[in-house]
């Protein structure tokens, strides 16, 4: 525990450090979301219209930002052999890795999307329900994102790669999250989108260490 | 603790190249085996398939302790450093975090982690970052770790080639005690180990 705890700090160190990952990230979400109004027009009712759903766009696209030096910066300084010869499994590195993406991208951007979504347009009740399913769904994305970058180890554009991989495993949770959102303001019930995106980010972090763990393993030998 | 690595009518091969074929050796505590060959020879690929990295093609590598086999994994996650050409060190963290989170993941902790960088000579460096750092002294900063969380295998790969000749010799005592501690070595050198060594030359039958 105590060296999961020192990884996962480290983790953190290297998302914070130089070149402000978080901040470039939300620096892109917002960049998105102030492009909308002028791909699509500035009319208001239009806009609201579609804020939540373009909400949730700039989020997926804003978490595939740092995936790719996720595993990447370790496997090149020869970091990765280190933490293969720990005496804690591969699994858990991976899930410290996913836990340091999602505290450090994750959080951040939760915590950003509704206040790009009310800037749209969008209703502020909807604010709070923006947050919850933004945590539940930048969870699923480091997940998935995790197993992305893993199985992109080695490869040369490696980034392109991750997201290629990653893009369609990210349609769940905005098809989850986005719809959520929506059925709450058209009056809908909102519960059934929440809890069928909080099961896809419980699976996937059921399952990704796992994953990480054997593409990890692969990319080494 | 392990106290004898063995292997036995290995083979490995990298992608469709086979390196060596049939190979043994045996290590047991307090002995130190330098691994010679010409470049591309398998040294290298030999010190990772015993860290485990590599799946050999043929053959087995065990792992002893005092009272019979160890289970290869769980002897691999406890005993063995790999020290290797690159030495995984960030080059915009500081020496000393980087110091002390290897030597915290290897089981060590934050105070064997300063005795180690004394051990070194390490101390005016901790807090520069590691891309201030000469080929030398990182090489240094690597070596610290495997003070710091003292495990009984070394995996050496070419360790002293950055040093300077006063270095090597501080290098050359700190195996020297390891050996004597139960320690045991294997290192792929070009010159000779400071320590005294088998030696075991690679790919000489291919």
């Amino acid at each position: 525990m105590r060296t999961w705890l020192a990884l996962y700090r480290r983790e953190l160190a290297l998302a914070w450090g130089r070149g402000g990952g978080p901040l470039t990230a939300l620096a892109f979400f917002l960049g998105v979301t102030t492009l909308l109004p002028l791909a699509v027009g500035s009319e208001p009712q239009r806009l609201a219209a579609v804020a939540p759903g373009s909400a949730w766009l700039a989020l997926a696209l804003a978490s595939l930002l740092s995936l790719e030096r996720l595993f990447e910066r370790d496997y090149e300084d020869g970091a990765l052999d280190l933490l293969a010869l720990g005496s804690t499994p591969l699994e858990l590195v991976g899930l410290a890795k996913v836990a340091g993406q999602w505290t450090a991208n994750g959080l951040p951007l939760a915590l950003c999307a509704p206040i790009a979504a009310v800037a749209l347009g969008a209703q502020p009740y909807l604010a709070p329900l923006m947050v919850l399913t933004a945590l539940a769904g930048g969870l699923a994305f480091a997940c998935v994102g995790g197993i992305g970058a893993a199985l992109a180890l080695g490869a040369r554009r490696g980034g392109l790669l991750v997201a290629v991989i990653v893009l369609p495993l990210f349609a769940p949770p905005v098809i989850f999250g986005a719809g959520a959102i929506e059925a709450l303001r058209d009056g809908l019930r909102w519960e059934p989108g929440l809890a069928f995106l909080a099961a896809y980010a419980l699976g996937a972090l059921a399952l990704a260490p796992f994953a990480m763990a054997a593409a990890v393993r692969n990319a080494l030998s | 603790m392990i106290a004898a690595v063995s292997a036995e009518g290995l083979s490995i091969a990298r992608g469709e190249r086979v390196l060596f074929e049939r190979l043994s050796f045996s290590v047991a505590a307090g002995e130190a085996l330098a691994l010679t060959g010409a470049n591309g020879a398998g040294k290298t690929s030999l010190l990772r398939a015993i860290a485990g990295l590599i799946r050999p093609r043929a053959g087995e590598i065990r792992f002893s302790g005092a009272d019979g086999e160890l289970e290869p994994e769980e002897a691999r996650g406890q005993g063995l450093h790999l020290l290797g050409h690159f030495d995984g060190l960030k080059p915009h963290r500081t020496a000393w975090e980087e110091l002390s989170f290897q030597a915290v993941w290897a089981g060590g902790d934050e105070a064997s982690a300063r005795e180690a960088a004394r051990a070194l000579e390490l101390a005016p460096l901790l807090d520069l970052e590691v891309r201030k750092l000469s080929a030398g002294q990182r090489r240094r900063l690597a070596l610290a770790r495997l003070i710091a969380a003292p495990r009984p295998v070394w995996l050496l790969d070419e360790p002293l080639a950055p040093l300077d000749a006063a270095r090597r010799a501080r290098a050359g005592e700190l195996m020297a005690e390891h050996l004597n501690g139960g320690g045991l070595i294997v290192a792929a050198v070009h010159d000779p180990l400071p320590v005294s060594a088998r030696t075991l030359e690679i790919g000489s039958a291919g």
